[in-house]
């Protein structure tokens, strides 16, 4: 094996630092070779070894009696009875999407489909949680219409069907646009395949897309900044094939089938190199691969490029010994190349050969698990005092309150994604029960009497005026959603997006946004199974707003409990449960109508949050909810005309008055206070209903009736101020909320 | 009954009819895998939606050349039935046993969403449970599900009463608003001159289940059900 003196140059071009070469020399007792230059630069990356975080994410809670798999494999599992598992996880794919919408959103779709589908689960649901700049910059919707047609052109042709999520914008994401994409699969329990690269003489098998030369160094490209030579870094990305990623899904789920494998990983960031160490990593085993046996695209490719070319559509599988045969004739059954294209050894050593010559020679756990860890130095940002100062006598209370909710209802935020999902196929496997559009998408669990639901979110101006506050919230919201929709939160999948770690102001919101995080989890006894790091969303020196976003999955039974958020009957009343507090800082409604994002997020305490969820839980678990729908953007009037007008089919007006308490107008009707939830109940039911959240210990009030074709909410005058009256009809807040994302985009 | 639900590679709603024929409505499915050269034992074949080929060239100029649609072109020849759903429609229109091409919608987007369609002809045996005029909700998923053909190939098949749904109001009307891809005069599903191959763009098993909220695409299979039992009962008694 050849070893040149690598320069100084090289080993800042590969992305390491002079303190990690160094350790690097130390491992190997020598200097790496180019090749394995290559290899350590992407796994060891931020991307890939989770340099900065590691040492945080330690703190999550991750066990819990329903958890059969948790952080560390391709994906975490989630015990949900009958002898089945939810399988899940949430990815970034924000570096790609910028550079090339539909490829970087279409892969990212890929991507993380094939980290349930390695585990032996059936992908059944997608999600995804984007974060675009706001679309009067045809930058803004050149990216957004890119990346929901890469979603499409990916999910929809894989037939897995995109059930949800969450779009939100602003201006701050307009040079780092956030594209998190969610799965889950469903796996027998007892049939969980893991990365792990057991039985010593086992063959290493390649199966799917040959392989070429894109995408190398993306983990590389995704651990860096953004500058204005970003543009250059286009052939980083690279080009999903969803066809050829059914026949491997397919494929996979026959294998497993017929017990033909011990261990499976896919080949995501860093190719070869990651799937082929870290299988070998985590069994204590060592890997002997032979690229001469690799398919490719083109002659000529060098076992650099081989071992970091992130072509997708690639599996890596450990197969029983023997069976060889059997692997190769069911992935020639579904057209998809594949070989044997090593062994499982007992050294620990990843070694690889080409043309019969050993090119890289690395003990695998030195490049999948021994990687550099860094606690980086962490303090609040300067500004922090001025983001959280805000002064409400400044601003003027609400006069006309109808217009300032209609335009809350088109803010792109807050306004209806129809526009999205419709171009999503969200019906595929018929068994979607709850739709894109409400507090949560629910998927029935066909041969079973469940169903699961499943919420993304995160408001990433919360956590950016307080992160440990705003990271609880993102918990606590999360789990509302699922509540809403008759389910039990059971385990949560995060992807967490920041800014430059090196930056102790970003390392300050993250560390802040973990405890956040860890501290909500703990609080309503749901554990993080599984989950994603994604630093370095910065731009020319501007960081994104710290986004945590959680994917939460709840479980419903019987699944006919499912709940939507939209009113379904004229005469039932509309029950408010929680407490209306002065919670204007960092609301939607600030940032619209007064052109400011500032102040403190809204109040959470854990405690009324939990008592809140049980109290929605024990109402739709006896039948006594007719709709459900939880407070956020935009507060209470946006939740109410939601209600009215979100359903698929049915439009029901309203009638709701309010008493202020001593509130600001706006604080009641547009403020973003927690732990609220509207329901609505046929009127036989309403007492009850009130009496067992008043047992529970939920404040619970009668706040009006759906009726007519109107939506009037009127607030009292009281001794601070006068009153006022939200009314317009239900086709004024239909074309406002249900059209305007469509409006903007054809300007 | 047993019927026979071909598998392309690529095909993503075998499952789905599969198991509204199997588990919702206790008949018989099997996969049929596109290797297959032979149908035998089936009384009806469906062809399911999905990305055949990943749709790559035209939907379905692809799979039309897979070994099995020799053994459906003859079983349609031979008066069996045969419905194409979706991209099943699209390899019905590119194997010639339905006349016509589907072009881009008109939005040149994927929609995915419910729809109404009228029931045109309610003489066949892929509809003969249904009301003349009747008005389903079916959801639609496509990115080409424009029809089109020509002025006389359009005329001969009014003549011959073989457009069999259109896409309307809910109130039935067939309007251009309620028109989702721009397909030609609404035309949401169609027949063969014989009666017996029928294509459609929207999903019927999608909607077959009450818990799904909506169980209107279920008499599509009911009506088909209805045929075969009603030809075997013929059968027997001749």
């Amino acid at each position: 094996m050849k070893t040149t003196g690598n320069t100084r140059d090289l080993i800042a071009q590969h992305g390491l630092s002079d303190e990690e070469y160094k350790k690097i020399v130390e491992m190997l007792g020598r200097e790496p070779n180019l090749t394995e230059l290559g290899m350590f630069s992407v796994m060891w990356s931020e991307h890939c070894s989770y340099k900065s975080s590691r040492v945080h994410l330690r703190k999550l809670p991750t066990t819990g009696p329903r958890v059969v798999q948790g952080p560390g494999e391709n994906a975490g599992a989630v015990d949900i009875g009958d002898g089945l598992c939810a399988v899940f996880k949430m990815e970034s794919h924000n570096h790609p999407s910028f550079i090339e919408p539909y490829q970087g959103a279409a892969t990212g779709v890929g991507g993380i489909m094939r980290d349930v589908f390695t585990m032996g689960a059936r992908p059944i649901a997608l999600l995804n949680s984007l974060r675009f700049g706001l679309l009067d910059k045809p930058m803004n919707r050149h990216l957004f219409k890119g990346v929901v047609a890469g979603i499409a052109g990916y999910g929809n042709c894989m037939g897995v069907p995109t059930v949800g999520g969450e779009v939100v914008f602003n201006d701050i994401y307009s040079q780092n646009p956030l594209v998190n994409a969610f799965c889950l699969g469903i796996a027998k329990k007892d049939r969980l395949f893991k990365g792990l690269a057991v039985g010593i003489g086992n063959p290493v098998m390649y199966v799917g897309s040959k392989t070429g030369r894109d995408g190398i160094h993306g983990a590389t490209m995704a651990s860096d900044a953004f500058d204005e030579a970003s543009e250059a870094k286009r052939p980083t990305v690279q080009v999903g094939d969803p066809f050829t990623e059914k026949l491997l899904l397919e494929a996979c789920l026959e294998l497993m089938d017929k017990d033909l494998l011990v261990g499976i990983q896919d080949m995501g960031a860093a190719g070869l190199t990651s799937s082929s160490c870290e299988m070998a990593s985590r069994a204590g085993n060592g890997i002997d691969l032979d690229l001469t046996e690799v398919p490719r695209r083109e002659p000529g490719m060098t076992p650099y490029e081989l071992m970091l070319s992130e072509s997708q559509e690639r599996m890596l599988m450990i197969a029983k010994e023997g069976k060889e045969a059997e692997v190769l004739a069911i992935c020639k059954k579904w057209d998809l190349d594949a070989a044997v294209v090593g062994r499982v050894t007992n050294d620990g050593i990843l070694r690889v050969r080409d043309q019969g010559k050993v090119v890289a020679e690395i003990p695998a756990k030195a490049l999948a698990e021994d990687g550099p860890r860094y606690e980086r130095p962490n303090a609040p940002p300067p500004y922090q005092e001025h983001l959280q100062s805000l002064n409400l006598d400044v601003l003027p209370d609400v006069k006309d309150a109808t217009g300032v909710l209609l335009s809350l209802l088109e803010s792109p935020t807050i306004a209806s994604k129809a526009w999205v999902y419709r171009q999503y196929d969200h019906m595929v496997r018929t068994n979607t029960l709850v739709r894109p559009g409400s507090d949560a998408a629910v998927v029935r669990i066909k041969g079973t009497n469940k169903a699961l639901a499943i919420a993304t979110d995160c408001n990433g101006r919360y956590c950016l005026l307080n992160p440990y506050v705003g990271a609880g919230i993102a918990v606590a919201e999360a789990a509302r959603n699922l509540v809403c929709s008759g389910a039990l939160p059971i385990g949560l999948t995060d992807c967490l997006n920041f800014g430059n770690p090196e930056r102790p102001d970003i390392m300050w919101q993250f560390i802040l946004s973990i405890e956040g995080i860890k501290d909500a989890c703990e609080a309503f006894g749901v554990p993080v199974v599984s989950g994603n790091v994604s630093f370095y969303n910065e731009t020319n020196g501007l960081s994104i707003y710290p986004t945590p976003i959680l994917g939460m999955v709840g479980l419903i039974e019987p699944a006919d409990r499912a709940t939507t958020q939209w009113f379904k009957q004229a005469g039932d009343q509309i029950i408010l449960l929680g407490t209306n507090r002065d919670d204007l800082g960092g609301t939607e409604y600030l940032r619209v109508v007064h052109h400011r994002e500032q102040g403190s997020p809204p109040h959470l305490s854990l405690e009324a949050e939990k008592a809140l969820q049980a109290c929605v839980l024990t109402l739709i678990g006896e039948g006594l909810v007719q709709s459900a729908h939880d407070c956020s953007d935009g507060g209470l009037a946006v939740t109410l005309a939601e209600s009215c007008v979100s359903s698929p089919g049915l439009r029901l007006g309203a009638v709701v008055r309010l008493a202020p308490n001593g509130l600001r107008r706006d604080a009641l009707l547009f403020g973003e206070s927690q732990s609220r939830v509207v329901l609505s109940v046929k009127p036989s039911v309403a007492e009850q209903a009130l009496k067992a959240a008043e047992q529970m210990g939920v404040p619970a009030a009668v706040i009006g009736s759906v009726q007519g074709d109107r939506l009037v909410i009127d607030v009292a005058a009281d001794r601070w101020g006068a009153g006022c009256r939200i009314d317009a009809d239900l086709e004024t807040f239909v074309d406002r909320w249900g059209n305007s994302l469509e409006r903007t985009l054809e300007q | 009954m047993n019927f026979g639900v071909i598998v392309f590679p690529g095909s993503n709603c075998d499952h789905d009819c599969i198991h509204v024929l199997s588990d919702v409505l206790g008949h018989k499915a099997i996969p049929v895998w596109h290797k297959e050269s032979k149908l035998d034992g089936l009384d009806a074949i469906i062809l399911p939606g999905g990305f055949s080929y990943g749709d790559y060239l035209r939907t379905g100029a692809i799979a039309r050349f897979s070994p099995v649609m020799g053994a459906v072109q003859q079983f349609a020849h031979e008066g069996g039935m045969v419905l194409g759903i979706c991209n099943g429609f699209q390899i019905l229109l590119e194997a010639g046993l339905l006349p016509g091409a589907m072009l881009r919608n008109r939005s040149l987007s994927f929609i995915c969403k419910d729809v109404h369609v009228t029931v045109e002809n309610a003489a066949t045996p892929f509809t003969g449970l249904c009301r003349p005029g009747q008005v389903l909700k079916i959801p639609i998923a496509h990115a080409d599900g424009n029809y089109y053909t020509d002025d006389v190939a359009l005329s001969q098949m009014k003549a011959a009463a073989q457009i069999v749904f259109c896409y309307c109001t809910a109130e039935g009307k067939v309007t251009s608003e309620a028109n989702p891809n721009g397909s030609l005069d609404n035309i949401a599903g169609i027949r063969n001159a014989a009666g017996n191959v029928m294509g459609m763009m929207p999903h019927p098993e999608r909607s077959a289940e009450a818990l799904l909220g909506n169980d209107d695409g279920r008499l599509i299979f009911l009506s088909m059900l209805d045929a075969l039992q009603k030809a075997k009962l013929k059968a027997v008694l001749a």
